[in-house]
């Protein structure tokens, strides 16, 4: 019983609690250390004492003891002196009898995506640092071994204590700049998320994981528009996900999907969060994303996507962002608004090394082709397309399509 | 905390420095640079170094002495010069970098120092 509730406690307040120790001494892995031992602690005492009335307080104390304890100890090594330095600097800072302490965890969200670190890693330290998930459960998500994420974890933690990263808000100026790859660190969580297998749970967990990233980022840059972008498109994914497989697991595309299983609470939060953005009248690739998926999810209301709007939308994100994805979104809503041949076109204008191993442009073509009955092309595509798809659903459903082609 | 930062210059920058008509602003702009950083009284050390073409490299194998002419890397890029300097932490030290008139056309390379205690 007490297990749970000193569980629960810690959980919510983990990130907040890294993120004050770990900016005051600029190391996240001594930090989650000085953490673990407290939570230890906790874990210890508190079923037996009762839950102090302030547990953070109480959390951050012990933390911080230890944290100096472990460096007086080590007084060799000159990062852990360095952070002492920092820890005994600030000794009075952190006022453990304050009612609020403050919430530095936009200043780890930046450092986590700083430029300086490699990107591929930024997710993965933002889910562990911030949301305290351990290496094993991202390993897990991203479909790498724990050993190999537990060692680029380190590596990269080392490099912000080492290189110095500071943990300051990036000035007005660099705002723009810095914020795009938290932004994306948290779109590419959620994607890993959302592209597992119906049966893969953790997988599942980490988009949950991923719009509550995202909750923390508008809790505390309220008037940043694509911070709001950025959730009102994550919630529309998750208003369609109980839509997304059929109930024997199959694989369901978004134009035959039954809108009234979408959730309509999450829509409906979906909507304000980008009407909250929209006001702010700064627009970007975020909002346009989630402005997409807004009037797709406008069929429910009139039976029909809005297909001129989806595709002058798509037209406006491939100007300013011309990724793979969005050219391949594109090509795809020109289908649906001006006739197949106009899709096929923009797929056509796509780079051919580019699109060589990308799942989404052979489903896409395989699609058009099959519906210009252009029989032979669609089949090859079908076949590249099934060749590269990892989820087992997606397979069968493409395997599907491609059968009824030969009938 | 103390950072070297390394300016790599390409060879056409090597060769601005002697033989070209844009040598003046060459050496203009580094000078600016140079009396900007040191006026910020954040410079612990530095030098701008001759070209690769006058480098050395030492090795020593097997006890023998290896000298070879040029420098280690035969990168399209090559150090060029270098400060100290000691700044609050990494973003003090890039913005200092993005200012080096090597930026925009070879590149900088930020590391921090191994300060012994």
């Amino acid at each position: 019983m007490a297990g749970g509730r000193v569980e629960q406690a810690v959980r919510e307040s983990y990130g907040r609690l890294v993120a004050i120790l770990s900016a005051r001494g600029r190391d996240i892995g001594a930090a989650e250390d000085a953490l673990a031992d407290a939570i230890l602690a906790a874990l210890e005492q508190w079923p037996d004492r009762g839950i102090p009335d302030r547990p953070e307080a109480w959390l951050l104390a012990v933390a911080r003891r230890r944290w100096i304890d472990r460096a007086r100890r080590a007084t060799t090594d000159e990062a852990l002196s360095r952070s002492l330095a920092l820890l005994t600097d600030i000794a009075g800072e952190i006022d453990l009898a304050a009612p609020n302490f403050p919430d530095e965890r936009l200043k780890l969200l930046f450092v986590c995506a700083h430029p300086a670190i490699d990107p591929s890693i930024h997710a993965a330290l933002m889910l562990q640092s911030v949301l305290g998930l351990n290496a094993a459960r991202i390993a897990a998500a991203f479909v790498v071994s724990p050993d190999a994420m537990g060692r680029r974890l380190t590596r990269a933690k080392i490099k912000i204590r080492d290189a110095g990263i500071g943990f300051e808000l990036p000035d007005r100026r660099e705002l723009a700049g810095r914020l795009e790859p938290v932004l994306d660190a948290i779109y590419a969580a959620y994607g890993h998320g959302w592209d597992s297998p119906a049966d893969d749970s953790q997988r599942h967990d980490l988009a949950a994981e991923a719009v509550w990233l995202g909750r923390t980022l508008v809790e505390l840059m309220p008037q940043e528009p694509e911070a709001l972008g950025l959730l009102a498109l994550m919630l529309h994914l998750e208003a369609r996900s109980p839509a997304r497989r059929g109930t024997d697991g199959a694989y369901v595309p978004l134009s035959e999907q039954d809108p009234s299983l979408w959730s309509h609470a999450r829509l409906a939060e979906a909507e304000a969060t980008l009407a909250r953005a929209g006001a702010l009248g700064r627009p970007g690739r975020y909002q346009l994303e989630a402005a997409i998926q807004s009037a797709h999810a406008g069929r429910r209301l009139t039976g029909e996507p809005d297909r001129s709007t989806i595709a002058g939308l798509y037209d406006r994100l491939h100007r300013t962002s011309p990724r793979l994805g969005v050219a391949v979104g594109r090509a795809a809503a020109m289908a649906e608004a001006h006739g197949v041949e106009a899709g096929l076109r923009c797929l056509a204008e796509l780079d051919s090394g580019r699109v060589e191993a990308y799942q989404p442009f052979w489903a896409v073509r395989a699609d058009l082709l099959a519906r210009a009955n252009a029989r032979g092309g669609a089949i090859e595509a079908y076949d590249r397309a099934i060749a590269l798809a990892t989820d087992a659903a997606v397979r069968s459903y493409l395997t599907e399509r491609r059968a009824r082609l030969l009938s | 905390m103390q950072y070297a930062l390394l300016f790599y210059e390409n060879s056409q920058q090597f060769t601005t420095r002697e033989h070209d008509p844009e040598t003046i602003a060459y050496w203009g702009a580094w000078k600016a640079y140079v009396e900007d950083i040191s006026a910020s009284g954040i410079v612990r050390g530095g030098e701008g170094l001759l070209g690769p073409d006058t480098a050395t490299s030492l090795r020593i194998r097997d006890g023998q002495h290896q000298v070879q002419d040029g420098p280690f890397a035969d990168a399209k890029e090559q150090l060029g010069g270098f400060f100290i300097i000691e700044v609050d932490d990494l973003d003090a030290a890039i913005a200092w970098a993005a200012k080096a008139p090597c930026a925009p056309y070879g590149g900088v390379e930020i590391r921090p120092t191994l300060t012994t205690m």
